[in-house]
């Protein structure tokens, strides 16, 4: 059995070999893959702190991952299209500056997951579930119907925004920008777990009146979990529109809300880097199930019947020997 | 704005709630008897689709094909329960949303492969097409009339199932006390066949009623999924009664916000914004609805628990 501590270093370790590996044969697809990996492993990664130590099952994280890809698609319209955009008395100037996009994503989704959670976490069990699922499509419709920014067609960005120091227009150094966010957020996470916060959340999951009776507030406890969860997936949703330099009411759509569980119970609820494994296992999936036939979503639900009813704990449960992480 | 208009949208609103009460019913019955969160029962709505067409296609009758609807979404329900869900109804919130997840992505792709991609389209029967005059002037479709009263018909059948019937009775105690109604000797298993494949049957059904008015695809369960959630969060899980007046305030809501809202906003605003935003706000018009009512009850209208 394979310890769990060489799991969290070794996977995204392997993630930034294979970039680089990529990086020398010039095989810029798989680069852009790696990609896909670490994006959509930041935005699970995200999910993972509400779901894995608040246990709060949120079908509705695509609400925050589509703010912060249109934080982004808004903002870089408005820089190419050089309008300003007008809000009552506010003039707010486009920007092509990632660093600025990715403050207005995170804030954005932020200020949503607040008012999302205030609401959904008045209810618990399944009610949390049907509520979250409810919000993220009202946002998914609101995008539809908002024919400003491009409705149901989307939003198009014609280049890639901007890092200081860097060309993000190379696919190996716009890795390397996700990939950075990507171990910031598994530090984070990391540190939060370990942290009074995190134990007391941790507690709130299984036991909220106990925590009660210490004098702690379980309630905003998991408010507080769901607000980080909410603004670190809405950062990688600002990532994933710059990756494909597109936006569209799909990115809010509740497959994806889906998938973004899908990646944590792959991996495993609750483990450090479940998420990016099961990033990793979707995206390679994805690319050569899709590639075999192009009904490859049957054998992905297979393969989710198969994890659920017949192993605990994904991948990092089968590989430590482990059901659940150690709390 | 007639008071033509108003009544045609009362009446569409009313249609589109007890077609959602169709779906809303199975959904809260399963739950609240099983404990069971299903998102596969869009797909259900879809399967009970795509028999319908596909037997209308076949024999060109309308009624065999409802018959059709009725006959593939329980024997779908009936395999799914035997075979995936029957193991999740102890398991966590989490395996169940993940374990229907999966189901919903198989049924989608499956119905893909064998209809394709192309939408399909069957007609109403000819006895029930066509405008009919209502007293006050106001002309509207014969067949959504029809679909209100069948949909009324299965309220009142509901009730009645479990209300005074020996099954509804025992589904009605297994909801309150599993291991009770077991120990006095009723096969509690055999028991949650039967309420999950009557919750399929009434998907199915639905998505056959509905499917003669609109296209027939993959897919096309997915937002009533979803707005059935919104109808049995405002209902109360659990409740048949709640499910019915949800169903009806959200299909209100939803058609009247529609035409009102763009109305109300071109009162204060020029009409081009006043139509984009009224209809913005229209679309989300449902879960503000649900919003107020969480924070009035957070456990629905007619819910014992949370």
């Amino acid at each position: 059995m394979i310890p769990e501590r060489f799991i969290t270093f070794a996977v995204p370790a392997g993630l930034f070999i294979i970039a680089i590996l990529a990086f020398w044969t010039d095989e810029p697809f798989t680069i852009t893959l790696t990609t896909r990996v670490a994006i959509l492993g930041l935005a699970a990664v995200g999910l993972n702190i509400a779901l894995g130590i608040g246990g709060l099952v949120s079908l509705g994280h695509a609400a925050f991952f589509g703010l912060g890809g249109y934080a982004m698609g808004i903002l870089a319209y408005h820089a190419q299209t050089y309008s300003p955009l007008t809000l009552g008395p506010l003039v707010i100037e486009g920007t092509k500056s990632m660093p600025v996009i990715w403050i207005v994503a995170v804030v954005t989704s932020a200020l949503a997951a607040l008012a999302i959670g205030v609401l959904s976490l008045r209810t618990s069990g399944v009610y949390f579930i049907m509520i979250t699922l409810a919000f993220g499509q009202m946002l998914y419709y609101f995008s539809v119907s908002w024919s400003a920014y491009g409705g149901e067609d989307g939003l198009s960005i014609y280049l890639r925004n901007e890092f200081p120091g860097i060309n993000t227009l190379v696919p190996i150094q716009f890795f390397g920008l996700c990939f950075v966010l990507l171990c910031l957020a598994l530090v984070l996470q990391a540190r939060l777990r370990g942290s009074s916060f995190g134990l007391a959340l941790n507690a709130a999951r299984q036991a909220p009146a106990r925590v009660e009776t210490v004098g702690l507030n379980p309630v905003r406890l998991k408010l507080l979990a769901f607000v980080i969860s909410g603004a670190i997936t809405g950062l990688a949703g600002a990532l994933y529109a710059d990756l494909n330099r597109f936006v569209s009411p799909s990115m809010f759509s509740w497959h994806l809300s889906g998938e973004l569980i899908v990646l944590i119970i792959i991996g495993g609820v609750g483990r450090l880097v479940g998420p990016v494994i099961g990033a990793a296992l979707f995206v390679a999936l994805e690319h050569w199930l899709g590639g075999l036939t192009e009904y490859w979503h049957i054998g992905l639900g297979a393969i989710l019947l198969g994890i659920v009813l017949f192993s605990r704990g994904g991948v990092i449960g089968f590989l430590t020997g482990k059901a659940g992480p150690n709390v | 704005m007639s008071p033509i208009l108003i009544i045609e949208q009362l009446l569409n609103g009313l249609q589109f709630g007890v077609m959602l009460f169709l779906m809303a019913a199975g959904l809260t019955l399963i739950f609240g008897v099983m404990g069971l969160i299903n998102l596969a029962h869009g797909s259900l709505y879809m399967v009970g689709a795509f028999a319908a067409a596909a037997v209308a296609a076949a024999t060109g009758s309308f009624f065999l094909a409802l018959a059709a609807s009725l006959a593939a979404a329980a024997a779908a329900g009936v395999v799914i329960e035997v075979f995936v869900i029957r193991r999740l109804y102890r398991a966590a919130h989490l395996d169940q949303v993940l374990a229907t997840f999966a189901l919903i992505l198989i049924f989608a792709e499956g119905a893909r492969w064998v209809f394709g991609s192309f939408p399909l389209y069957f007609d109403v029967p000819p006895m029930l097409s066509g405008p009919i005059m209502l007293p006050g002037g106001v002309q509207y479709p014969l067949y959504r009339l029809a679909l209100i009263g069948v949909g009324l018909a299965v309220g009142c059948g509901l009730w009645w199932l479990t209300a005074r019937t020996r099954i509804g009775i025992q589904i009605r105690a297994g909801a309150n006390d599993r291991e009770m109604i077991a120990a006095l000797g009723v096969d509690i298993s055999r028991l949650y066949t039967v309420v999950f494949a009557l919750g399929a049957a009434l998907a199915g059904f639905a998505g056959a009623l509905v499917g003669a008015i609109q296209s027939v695809e993959v897919g096309m369960g997915d937002p009533v999924l979803i707005m059935a959630f919104v109808v049995v969060v405002i209902g109360g899980i659990g409740s048949i009664k709640g499910a019915f007046i949800g169903a009806i305030l959200v299909g209100l809501t939803d058609r009247l916000g529609g035409i009102f809202l763009p109305e109300v906003f071109k009162l204060f605003m020029e009409p081009g914004a006043a139509t984009q935003t009224g209809s913005a706000l229209a679309s989300m018009a449902i879960y503000i609805l649900m919003g107020v009512v969480l924070v009035w009850r957070p456990s629905g209208l007619f819910g014992a628990r949370a």
